[in-house]
């Protein structure tokens, strides 16, 4: 479970930090009057969709927190062997860290107000992903057509099991991706369409950082890496 | 302090909100069924859980009465006996407790008791229902699955779950639940989202973290550790379902079943302990913590009298939320560990005791000396604090890895963690009722009916509940459908089982005459008026009663105060509300600015 307490502590240190600066030593009770006598422990002006975006993403890290830990957890039994990794997956990776980065400079031209970037980034950003989804697709049947079934070993079962969860969010985030895609195609001003850009954006940057962090885990760089710690310390 | 400003000294305009921000039902089903209104869902959440807990009420009783009567009724199958005692658990901890209190009074509390129109999100909102609403029923259609729910305990340990000697492994049952459970937690999910934004951005003109009632604090509190303690359950239901339906083994270990070698191979049931347990301990405290905030909010109204110690309840609930996350192997200790492992996990676990010890201790505090008013909630309140403490006591025990080994199995933790987790919050959930359906309805509910009510569920819970602790340190196992002829049971121990049998069926019989005064009061009841309890929090000081859609009226309110200015020297009455803002200004208005006042709570829009 270490992977999902590291994660947690990760959280938590946030939170305390956040809770540091409410004032939680103040003493409500003598402190009748307005509000200036709280100075900045008021809602902050982050719009509600980035923060519960926030909120749903720190989601989305716990679970794979817990996947993670499941893995390295299975891993150490006796029927344990590595599963293989396809080829495709590097070209898989470029493709997703492309998305990223259209989507990033889609938030640029949305602040800058330029209609033709943004649309050209996020259609890139979105067929990136597509083609991130098919790339996928692909090498689960690079891995079957070589007679690695889900069923048959831990290792594999893992490695279906976790891409398909974050295809699943992918796809999530298609969705939202494709509808504003139709938008800023249909000639809605950039200007409205910064909030909605902005959230894919912070949306596809953490699921780029959980992709490489499963990357690093399934093809076995994280356990080799977490050896190498242990021998140092020992 | 530096900055304490004098009373009432500048009144600044609230945010309005304009009528473009809120979303406005069109038609009878937008408005009652399909609502995106809080308030609607949180009727509805309520509703669903109660109907279900219902359900879970009528299997405790057979469970009760194959216990009671064992061999006087045929269809109570071993087999039965143990999809009663399965679903029972399940539904009562996940989809009548945790729904109840976060989906009902979270939905309901939250944006009033913070001054918000709405939830921030109210169509992710309204969605979390609907799919609140698809998990029971998938639940509801596990009973009626060929080979019935399943019968693995509300645990679900593998590989028992899904092998063919438990009722429901190799049908339907089991992929059922799995499936209602992943649902449940999407759903839970969406409406989890809402109550964390809302209380952080969605709160209204001086409204700051530390003037927040309690209730809010709670829900607030269990609402983050469910979003974090729920993905443990989603990974171990879908490794779960992964090794049920393809035959992967993530749990499931070499096995013989029925005389033929099954296709798993190598898996390790312990890691699912370890997920389950990584959600089932903090789902306590996510059922706990709204009910301590619920309670005190209770008694500081109901004594008149200021919450003692608030800033210790603040970081009480807090401390409580984050060494709960430490805790769970305490689940396991007969799972069998490493020693060091025990000891830390003891530790942990008896040290969670100290800030729950200091909210009992402060709860009793504004008690003291205070004008306590026996109103119902008041008397729920109470009953709260006294179970919380029995039960909490023999938590103290079992603990302890070398108490707890043989205790583990009997049915001494069955009486603990009902004591603990079932009666204490249910008090709660019924002093709640009482003290919000004025609200709710506009009337109250009736008094005679109430106390009736409160009494026998009182007494009865200790009736069945006390003599289970004496039932189980004889050594009864739990989870035994029968005792047959064991040589180490006195005949008392029959004895005391048909009287705990009779104990429950007349407590769940008085439940009736709560559900007859929910809907008979609707009719009948007392005019409640806009404040009855004459209380300080935002929900009394809204625009009527029922709050109508968006709340406040035209301007929100603006928070002057905290929420427990109760029986304040000098103030014309014994309350004085949040929105107060007190006697006239001695030295003329101050001056406007700083960050706080071009802040203002963000307006809200739909979801992204």
């Amino acid at each position: 479970m270490s992977a999902i307490l590291i994660f947690l502590a990760l959280v938590m240190a946030v939170a305390g930090w956040w809770l540091a600066r409410q004032r939680l030593m103040s003493k409500p009770w003598l402190e009748a009057g307005p509000v200036n006598a709280f100075p900045a422990t008021e809602a902050s002006l982050l719009h509600p969709a980035k923060l519960g975006l926030g909120v749903f993403l720190a989601v989305v890290g716990a679970l794979f927190a817990l996947f993670i830990s499941a893995y390295f957890m299975r891993m150490v039994y006796a029927d344990w062997q590595a599963a293989p990794m396809p080829w495709l997956l590097w070209l898989n990776t470029g493709m997703l860290v492309l998305a990223s980065v259209a989507l990033q400079c889609a938030v640029v031209a949305a602040h800058k107000g330029q209609v033709d970037n943004l649309r050209l980034a996020l259609l890139v950003g979105a067929l990136t992903s597509v083609a991130f989804l098919g790339g996928q697709l692909l090498a689960w049947r690079d891995l079957a057509a070589n007679g690695y079934f889900a069923a048959d070993n831990p290792a594999v079962s893992f490695f279906y099991l976790i891409t398909a969860m974050h295809g699943l969010h992918i796809i999530g985030g298609l969705l939202v991706l494709g509808r504003t895609n139709v938008r800023a195609w249909r000639g809605e001003r950039p200007a409205k369409l910064t909030l909605t850009t902005e959230l894919c954006a912070m949306y596809w940057h953490v699921l780029l950082v959980v992709w490489l962090v499963l990357f690093a885990v399934l093809a076995g760089w994280a356990a080799d890496f977490v050896d190498i710690c242990r021998q140092l310390l020992s | 302090m530096v900055d304490v400003t004098p009373h009432g000294a500048d009144l600044i305009p609230p945010a309005e909100v304009g009528e473009m921000d809120l979303y406005h039902p069109h038609s009878w089903w937008t408005k009652y069924v399909f609502s995106q209104d809080a308030k609607v869902i949180a009727i509805q959440y309520s509703g669903t859980a109660l109907a279900i807990g219902l359900v879970a009420l009528v299997l405790s009783w057979l469970m009760r009465l194959q216990l009671g009567f064992p061999g006087t009724f045929d269809f109570i199958t071993p087999e039965a006996y143990y999809q009663f005692m399965t679903m029972h658990g399940m539904i009562m901890v996940i989809y009548l407790l945790t729904a109840l209190f976060l989906g009902g009074f979270g939905n309901y509390l939250i944006p009033l008791m913070v001054g918000a129109r709405d939830m921030v999100f109210p169509y992710v909102n309204m969605l979390s229902y609907w799919i609140y609403l698809l998990a029971v029923l998938v639940l509801v259609a596990s009973f009626f699955a060929p080979g019935g729910p399943t019968g693995a305990g509300w645990t679900l340990y593998p590989p028992q779950a899904i092998l063919s000697g438990t009722p429901g492994g190799t049908g339907p049952g089991i992929i059922l639940m799995l499936v209602s459970l992943i649902l449940f937690i999407i759903g839970f999910t969406m409406g989890g989202l809402n109550y964390v934004v809302t209380v952080l951005q969605g709160r209204t003109r001086g409204m700051t973290l530390m003037r927040l009632p309690l209730t809010v604090w709670g829900i607030f509190t269990a609402t983050v550790m469910a979003l974090l303690a729920f993905p443990a359950l989603f990974v171990a239901c879908v490794m779960m379902l992964f090794d049920r339906a393809i035959g992967s083994s993530f749990f499931m270990p070499a096995i013989v079943e029925m005389g033929e070698q099954s296709p798993h191979n190598g898996g390790s049931p312990i890691m699912f302990q370890h997920l389950f347990w990584f959600f089932g301990h903090p789902e306590v405290y996510i059922v706990a913590l709204p009910a301590f905030g619920i309670v005190s909010d209770l008694i500081s109204t109901h004594a008149r009298k200021n919450i003692f110690g608030y800033r210790m309840m603040v970081w009480a609930i807090v401390g409580i939320g984050a060494l709960s996350f430490v805790v769970w192997a305490h689940h396991m200790y007969v799972s069998g560990m490493h020693p060091y492992f025990g000891f830390f996990f003891a530790t942990t676990t008896l040290i969670i005791a100290v800030p729950t010890a200091i909210k009992v201790y402060n709860w009793v505090l504004t008690l003291w000396r205070g004008d306590i008013h026996l109103t119902i909630p008041m008397l729920f309140a109470l009953a709260f604090i006294v179970t919380f403490v029995n039960g909490g006591l023999t938590g103290l025990f079992l603990g302890n890895v070398v108490v707890d080994v043989p205790l583990s199995d009997t049915m001494f933790v069955v009486a603990h963690f009902h004591m603990v987790m079932g009666v204490a919050p249910i008090m709660v959930v019924f002093g709640a009722v009482y003290h919000w359906y004025p609200k709710m309805t506009g009337r109250m509910l009736n008094e005679w009916m109430g106390r009736f009510h409160f009494w026998v569920t009182f007494i009865g819970a200790y009736l069945i509940f006390f003599p289970m602790h004496y039932v189980g340190l004889v050594g009864v196992p739990r989870r035994y459908p029968e005792l047959g002829d064991t040589a180490f049971i006195p005949p008392s121990v029959h004895t005391l089982n048909e009287f705990i049998t009779v104990a429950a069926l007349t407590v769940g019989f008085a439940q009736l005459v709560f559900l007859f005064n929910l809907f008979w009061s609707i009719r009948h009841g007392k005019e409640a008026g806009d404040n009855p309890w004459r209380a300080t929090t935002l929900e009394w000081q809204t625009a009527g009663t029922p709050p109508p859609h968006g709340n406040f009226g035209k301007e929100l309110p603006v928070v002057y105060r905290w929420a427990y200015d109760y029986s304040v020297p000098g103030a014309p009455e014994d309350f004085i509300a949040q929105n107060d803002p007190g006697p006239a200004t001695q030295g003329g208005p101050a001056t406007r600015g700083g960050p706080a006042t071009q802040g203002g709570p963000a307006t809200q829009g739909g979801p992204a």
